[in-house]
């Protein structure tokens, strides 16, 4: 079997996730070949072939022109397999080269079972395993969800691709995150409010437990989004990373672009009223509770010590 | 001007999920059903378009069986002008292919000037429907968007990237945009507004005469994950839990040392 793996580059860098797709060909025992719209100051550590097309020349972000090199290469190299990350670039552009090529799409391979292609469903309480039916998918990988051992090695064999401009779209440049205030990644104590806090008054009793505890307080992004919290202290992919010493997540269901963000925090403990919530899986204590009740009661204990 | 936006019914994710007895999909039974997050946003969206430009035409259209209603009722009061119920009991089990094939069908002879999805849904979570129908109707799509205006037959979106950059990206009409979560406020339903809502239009059409297309994937099987972790479940009065917490602090973290 034959992966052709789509590298991602953004604003002059090739991103790291490109280690995952070297990861997912090892453990799919598979050949493979990659693409990516980039740099050649920017090259993968990758032993095997690249198709390299320049992003000063073709638009970083240009979905129509994107697909359309990608189905020269597709034809080249004939993989029965094309892979990218579930990511801004990957869920955007995978439609778009599987309607095309008349393929079906996996979104979000979380792992490979048996043969088959494993995907999430339900907020991650159930896993689906999928059997496409066309000769040739396309798939998209999880964030986090395959890994590598050790760091790859080698240089790739570079074939440079050509495309102009073109594509529909207009790419306006990027804007950057809010900058300023709070740096959640320094904090060693971190107290999260999430959805289940369900009123903005209720960020107080979460903000006094993280005073209680010497620490800052975060959020999930539907507490960003409502403007409860500004997002700096948002935890997750379009937030922060954080890994602190202690994370406690308050109403938070365990959303895996929020688990991305904190699941690498030493100690993790949850207050949840759903016994079954995915933020279980990572949470060394998952207490079962409604936290409009116990959040208050535990800070006033710990102020108490 | 006329606009379609795209939504689905889905169980609260707070359900307690029991396997059907296909294996192949959740057991529908005993579970709260509302309108998929994502696409709240986008009905939210296309009423204020509408709303803007004043001459619109919006309609609210959702593939399953009769109780999708309820949710579609929720769009029309929200501001949407009529509904287009394509009746289909088999829709959970439809995979994205087969849904934006629908869809797009629907949508083929009909002029839309904008097309509003959600970027996922939250049960399937392809992200795959609003992409695909923009491909199959053969106009540009610009999915994951956290801003939007339109004016004089253009749109500009801000589309967001990992980490909480976003691109700029803008487009002319025809278009279809998918809509991420914190797009906009979606309005509460009014009362009056909820009673208007039921005098509107809600036309069912049967999906046979709409789905064209074949199937290019199907649900092995659906199951429940091994528990990760193996971590401590601590039930009981809330005084004791926290006690019981604060010594685990203690032992385990150093924190309250
Ligand atoms: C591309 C993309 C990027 C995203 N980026 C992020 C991100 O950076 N960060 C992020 O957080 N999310 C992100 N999300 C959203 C994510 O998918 C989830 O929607 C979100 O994390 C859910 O937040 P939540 O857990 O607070 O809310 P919910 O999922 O609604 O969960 C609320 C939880 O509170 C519990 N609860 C309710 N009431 C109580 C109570 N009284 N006491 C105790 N518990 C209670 C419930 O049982 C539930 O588990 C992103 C989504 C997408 C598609
Ligand atoms: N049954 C359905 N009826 C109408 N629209 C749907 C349906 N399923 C999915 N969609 C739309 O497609 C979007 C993406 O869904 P998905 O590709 O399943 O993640 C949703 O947010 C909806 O806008």
């Amino acid at each position: 079997m034959k992966i052709l793996l789509v590298a991602e580059y953004r604003d002059g860098k090739l991103l790291g996730s490109v280690n995952e797709l070297i990861a997912f060909a090892a453990k799919m025992g598979a050949d493979s070949a990659m693409f990516v719209v980039g740099s050649e100051a920017a090259l993968p550590a990758y032993a095997g072939k690249l198709y390299l097309a320049e992003a000063s020349a073709c638009g970083e972000f240009n979905p129509d022109v994107h697909k359309q090199l990608l189905l020269d290469v597709v034809a080249k190299e004939q993989p029965e397999m094309i892979a990218f990350c579930h990511s801004s670039y990957g869920w955007d552009l995978a439609p778009r080269l599987a309607f095309a090529l008349k393929a079906a799409q996996v979104s979000e391979v979380v792992e490979v079972e048996d043969g088959a292609l494993v995907v999430p469903a339900c907020n991650a309480k159930l896993r689906r395993a999928v059997a496409p039916k066309t000769k040739q998918i396309v798939v998209t990988l999880q964030a986090g969800a395959f890994g590598l051992a050790e760091a790859p090695s080698g240089s790739p064999t570079v074939e440079k691709i050509g495309g102009g401009g073109g594509g529909r779209l207009e790419f306006g440049g990027y804007e950057a995150a809010e900058a300023g205030g709070v740096d959640l990644t320094k904090a060693e104590i971190i107290v999260s409010a999430g959805r289940g806090i369900g009123k903005p008054e209720n960020v107080a009793m979460i903000a006094a437990l993280a005073k209680a505890l010497k620490g800052e307080y975060g959020a999930s992004r539907p507490v960003v989004d409502s403007g409860w919290v500004e997002h700096k202290r948002q935890v997750g992919t379009t937030g922060q990373t954080v890994t602190p010493k202690l994370y406690l997540a308050c109403g938070i269901s365990g959303a895996i672009q929020h688990l991305a963000g904190m699941k690498k925090s030493e100690f993790i403990i949850a207050i949840n009223t759903d016994k079954d919530a995915p933020i279980g899986d990572v949470a060394d204590v998952l207490v079962v509770a409604d936290l409009k009740q116990f959040v208050p009661l535990l800070t006033e204990k710990i102020m108490a010590l | 001007m006329k606009i379609l936006v795209c939504i689905k019914q889905v169980p609260d994710m707070e359900s307690k999920f029991k396997v059907a007895a296909s294996g192949t999909w959740y057991d529908t039974a005993d579970l709260a059903w509302r309108m998929n997050e994502y696409d709240e946003y986008a009905v939210e969206q296309a009423v204020q378009v509408k709303e803007q430009v004043g001459d619109a035409d919006l309609t609210v259209l959702c593939i399953g069986g009769d109780q999708v209603k309820e949710t579609m009722k929720k769009a029309l009061a929200m501001g949407c002008d009529r509904g287009a119920h394509v009746a289909d009991d088999k829709a959970a089990e439809k995979e994205p292919f087969e849904i934006a094939g629908i869809i797009a069908e629907f949508a083929r002879d009909k002029q839309f000037d904008l097309i509003f999805t959600g970027m996922q849904s939250q049960d399937r979570g392809s992200a795959q429907v609003g992409v695909l129908v923009a491909e199959m109707l053969g106009i540009p799509s610009i999915s994951t968007i956290v801003q939007f205006a339109y004016a004089d037959g253009r749109i500009e979106t801000r589309r967001e990237l990992e980490g909480g950059v976003k691109a700029v990206v803008k487009t002319t009409v025809p278009a279809l945009v998918t809509c991420q979560l914190g797009l906009n406020t979606p309005r509460y339903p009014t009362l009056p507004n909820i009673m208007k809502a039921k005098k509107k239009e809600l036309l069912s059409l049967p999906v046979a005469d709409l789905l064209k297309v074949d199937a290019r994937q199907a649900t092995a099987k659906m199951y429940f994950p091994a528990k990760k972790g193996g971590g401590l479940v601590l039930e009981g009065e809330i005084g004791q839990l926290a006690d019981q917490l604060i010594q685990i602090l203690k032992e385990k973290t150093g924190v309250l040392a």
